[in-house]
Formats: structure tokens, sequence, C-alpha cells
């Protein structure tokens, strides 16, 4: 193969690739700007005609939508910030110390990312009702911690090897305390990495389907609340709020990949071996 | 000499420094011969002295992990397996086995998984390939690429919902190009077809992009001098792929597939949005046991079910992708 022909086949693999995954998205982003009765229209037309924001508002307007989006944004806080408060130390130890038993830690971490929520949800559900904690915020932010938490130590790990540790050694030497060695210089550097791994926990806890579908009844997220919608036993939702839920579920998603794409990589980059 | 050592060490060590299992020296009472005396005292007051700093730093981690993960999967287990008696019992999983979904869920979990990974393998190494060649714009084309790593499996359902609804873009272009007059209704029990290709489609769509992160991850890590050597001997493109970077990429590959064959088990939203349960799965027998029977002991060894198959898998691809002794020198 020629260089210019090797060329063009990768640019020809490029530009399907990229339409393959922003299709859909642009495709949802229009149907979701299409009024009710064109949704239901046939012929169906590809392009809104007119342009309308009633599919949205229907969403919005429907029960419980505007609560569970509050309920989902508050269980996303405190699962940020149970998952930082109890990884940051965990990660900061396995960048800085060498210990016995680090190795069979930073494996249990890998090993426990890979089960997720389904396993855990029914017995916590039992468990969560002996402990009044069952259709609570904080129910579903403690199982999602649970998942988050492996994730948040991986990153916040990488996070603080990358801050040389050199540099709090020399706060110490001038007389600060390791604490405040800590506070004043490796903290303020990492900063930024913290905020990364909190909005890759940010992430988990807004897509969480299974554990908040199972742990509330009343106090739904907004992912329980469109999955008890659209998967019951019976037709469920019309396709006006399907589509604006699913559209209005993508947003962050699009903005939050694009603030932390520098972290993917080491997000799920480091190998088990 | 003993005495010393006394003094620096709680006396309950002190029978375990009395036979080290390090050399044969030791071991007849001798001292280390490359050591002086005080070297030997003082590496045992370094060994003695342990760090709690970071296990307390760990602690909180390993308390929450306990109780939030560990102890639930325990109790998974247990429940599944006692009656209301407080007894040990099979009969919950004999309600599975004869339960008219459990045949059914199991046979489509594993087609499912057994259709979509290869797929995902083959997209993921080519865009991960791709980025590999640092073209410009790279960055960004990994960007969209990942962009579906942020999209949960409810919110990709309902996309591709969009698309194979009878009211779906899918009949309106078909119409559009003239191939259809009335819309098709393609998400039915009719079609099972078709409702398998709009799950697999949408599980590609969706959950491709963690299988390339993954692998892109790993390609950074083979080291440029294999590539350049590989060139010196005159390896092109396809030859280089199937000697040299597929090798070095094995354990890569490995991780990403246990990674995603797990998930792949749990697939549920995604099934639940287009097929409701008309192809019903594991996880989502999970869901419907519990959250519509009610029947928690049901759900319950349906999880197990699927932890037992997601164990049994991982440990099979750890023995099928084993790097086998002189394979990497043979390329």
């Amino acid at each position: 193969m020629t260089p210019a022909a090797r060329r063009a086949l990768i640019a020809v693999l490029i530009v399907l690739i990229v339409a393959w995954v922003l299709a859909p998205l642009v495709l949802i982003a229009l149907a979701s700007l299409t009024g009710r009765s064109q949704l239901y229209a046939w012929p169906r037309p590809l392009l809104p005609a007119p342009w309308s924001l009633e599919t949205m508002r229907f969403f919005f307007r429907a029960q419980d939508v505007l609560r569970s989006t509050r309920d989902s944004l508050s269980i996303a806080g405190l699962t940020i910030l149970l998952s930082v408060l109890i990884g940051a130390p965990a990660g900061y130890a396995l960048s800085r110390f060498h210990f016995p038993g680090k190795e069979g830690f930073r494996m249990a971490i890998l090993i426990s990312r890979m089960f997720p929520a389904t396993v855990l949800a029914v017995p916590l559900a039992v468990m969560f009702i002996n402990w009044g904690l069952y259709d609570t915020l904080l129910g579903v932010a403690l199982v999602h911690t649970a998942l988050a938490l492996p994730f948040a130590i991986i990153i916040i790990t990488s996070v603080f090897e990358g801050v040389p540790f050199e540099l709090e050694e020399a706060a110490m030497t001038l007389g600060c305390s390791r604490l405040r060695a800590f506070s004043r210089i490796a903290l303020p550097i990492a900063l930024p990495g913290l905020a990364a791994a909190a909005i890759f926990t940010f992430v988990l806890s807004w897509n969480e389907v299974f554990a908040a579908t199972i742990l509330t009844v009343r106090n739904r997220t907004l992912p329980a609340l469109v999955m008890s919608a659209v998967g019951g036993l019976g037709s469920g939702a019309p396709l006006d709020y399907r589509f604006a839920a699913g559209f209005f579920m993508v947003i962050p998603a699009l903005i939050i990949i694009l603030i932390i794409r520098r972290y993917l990589l080491t997000l799920w980059g480091i190998t088990v071996r | 000499m003993r005495s010393v050592r006394r003094l620096i060490r709680p006396s309950g060590r002190a029978s375990r420094i009395e036979q080290p299992a390090t050399t044969g020296g030791d071991r007849n009472g001798l001292p280390h011969l490359h050591m002086s005396v005080d070297e030997r005292v003082e590496a045992e007051v370094r060994r003695a002295r342990i760090d709690w700093l970071p296990y307390a730093l760990l602690l909180p981690t390993i308390l929450f992990l306990i109780a939030f993960f560990l102890y639930p999967m325990v109790q998974t287990i247990t429940f599944s397996l006692r009656d209301p008696g407080g007894g040990f019992t099979l009969r919950h999983f004999q309600a599975l086995v004869a339960d008219n979904y459990f045949a059914e869920a199991l046979r489509n979990s594993f087609l499912l998984t057994a259709i979509v990974i290869p797929l995902q393998l083959v997209v993921a190494l080519a865009i991960a390939l791709l980025v590999n060649t640092r073209f410009r714009g790279h960055a960004w084309f990994l960007y969209i690429c990942a962009i579906p790593l942020g999209i949960s499996d409810l919110a990709a359902g309902l996309i591709w919902l969009s698309i194979f609804t009878e009211r779906g873009y899918l009949n309106a272009f078909l119409q559009r190009v003239g191939l259809v007059q009335q819309p098709i209704t393609f998400l039915t029990f009719e079609r099972p077809l078709w409702l398998y290709g709009a799950i697999v489609t949408t599980e590609v769509w969706r959950a491709t992009a963690i299988v390339m992160v993954i692998l892109v991850a790993g390609l950074q890590l083979i080291p440029k001098d294999y590539f350049e050597t590989a060139d010196v001997f005159g390896a092109t493109g396809w030859r280089k792929l199937r000697h040299v970077t597929l090798p070095l990429l094995r354990p890569t590959i490995q991780t990403a597939l246990i990674i995603r064959t797990i998930l792949a088990f749990q697939l549920f939203a995604t099934v639940i949005t287009m097929a409701g349960r008309i192809v019903p799965v594991l996880a989502g027998e999970v869901f419907f046991q519990y959250q519509v029977y009610r029947n928690p002991q049901l759900a319950t060894a349906y999880a197990v079910m699927l932890t037992a198959i997601s164990m049994a898998i991982t440990g099979l691809y750890l023995w099928l992708l084993r790097t086998r002794a002189g394979e990497l020198g043979r390329g």
C-alpha cells in the first residue's frame, strides 16, 4: 500500500468511526427538540418541523422529574464527598509509602472495581431496611461510594504519584509537620487531579440505575425514576418522555468526559497483572 | 549481642529473631559475614519499627469496603442458601432452575456476550491503533470515541430506541429513500433477530469505549524500540500487528476482556428499554424478581449465579491468555 492510499484509508476510517459515535447523539437531540405530534406522525420527518421545546417541557413537568433530578445531584454530591474523604488518604498512602500488604491491597482494589451493583443491591436492601437507610439519599450514596471508591483510589494514587515527594520533604526540613507539608504543598498541587476524580465519581453516581432502583421507593434518583417509568411490565411512558429523558441524562456526560479526558487513560489504563 | 537485641526489640519478637529463615550463617548462630555487628543491629531496628501511618490512612477504605462491599457479597451468598428457619437449603437454586425465564435468560446472557465482545474488541483495537498513529487531531478523536464512557446503559437504550422504534429514525430514513411505505415494527417478539441486532448495536456503541481506553493505555506501555526493530527487519503493517503489537498487547487485552465480560453479564437497562422482557437476561431477572415480583430470594439466587459466572469466566481468560514462556521471542 502506498503511503497516500494508507493515509486515505485512515482518514475514511476516522470519519466513519466519528460518525458512528456522534450520529445517535445528534438524533436523540433532534428527537428531543421535536414536538409530540411529529414524533408519532407518519411519514416521520427527519428534522423537527418546527423546532419545539414541547417534548423537553413535557418531561420536566412530568411527576417527580425535577425532584428526582435534585435528589440525583444531592446523592452525587454526597458520593463525591465520601469517596474523596475516604479515598484520598488511601491514594496518598499508596503513592508515598512502601509497606507490607501494599500489593495485596492494590489487587483487592483492582478486583473490587469489577463487581458492579447487581451483586450488592439485594442484600444491601435487606440491610438498609434494618438500619433505616432504605429509600434514603444517604443509603444510595453509600452504595454509590462503594462502587466509586476503587476508581477514586486508583485515580488519586496516580495524581499523588505525579506530585514529587521532594517538595514535601523540603517543606519538612524547613520545619513543617508532615500534615502541614501535605496540606500546604502536596494538596494544592494535586487539587486538579482530585477534581477529576470527583467528576468521575459524579458520572458513576449520576448514571447508576440498578442499585438506585432497588434501594428506593419514593425517593427515586433520576435514572431510577426513568427506569421504573419505562421498565415496568406495562407499555409505560410515551416516546416523548423517553427521548427527552435519554437526552437529558446524556448532557452531563458530554461535558464531563471533555473535562476529565486527560485522566481517562489513567482511570482504566492500569492493567491487572 | 543478644542482650543488645533484647533491649531494642519487644521481647515477644525475640524468638523470631533467633531463627531467621534467611541464610545458613544465621541458622548456625554466626553473624552475617558481609555486615558489621552495628549494621546488623541497625537493620533490625529498622525492621522492627513498623510505620503505622500508611495503614492508618488505608483504614477508612478497608472498613468502608468491608461494610458495604465484602459484607453484602457474603450476605448475598448466605441469603441464597438459607431457608426461613435459618437452616441450609438449596431450594432457592432449585426454584431458580425451575423458573420459567431462567434457561432463556442464561442463554441470552451468554449469547449476547459472545456476540458483543468480539465486535467490541475489533472496533476498540481499530480505534486504539488509529489513535496510536498520532495523526493531527488524535486527541479529539480519542475524546469523541470516549464519550459513551459517560453514558449509562439506560440512556444508551433510550437513544437507540429513537432509531429502532416503530416511528423511529430508521423507519423514517427507509421511507425517505423509498424502501418502505408503512413503518416496520422492528422491536417485537416476531422479529427476534432485529431485537438481538438492536441490543448488540447499542451495546457495541455504548461499551466499546471502555475496551478502547484500556487498549490505548496498553499500547502506550509498549516501548517504541520494538516497532523500530520490526521496521529495520522490514516488517510491514499486517505482520507488525500480528507478530509485534498483538503479542505485546496480550496482558492488556486480557484485562479488557475480563472487565468487559463481567460488565456484559450485568447488562439489563439496554435490554429492558428495547425489548422489555421479550429477551430476558440474567441481570434483568434480578431486577424483575426483586422489583416487580417481590421475590428477594429468587433475585438473590440470580445474583449469585451472575457472580459465579463472572468469576468462572475471569478464571478462564486468565488461563487461556497466560503468556507462554518464550513466546514473545518467537515473533
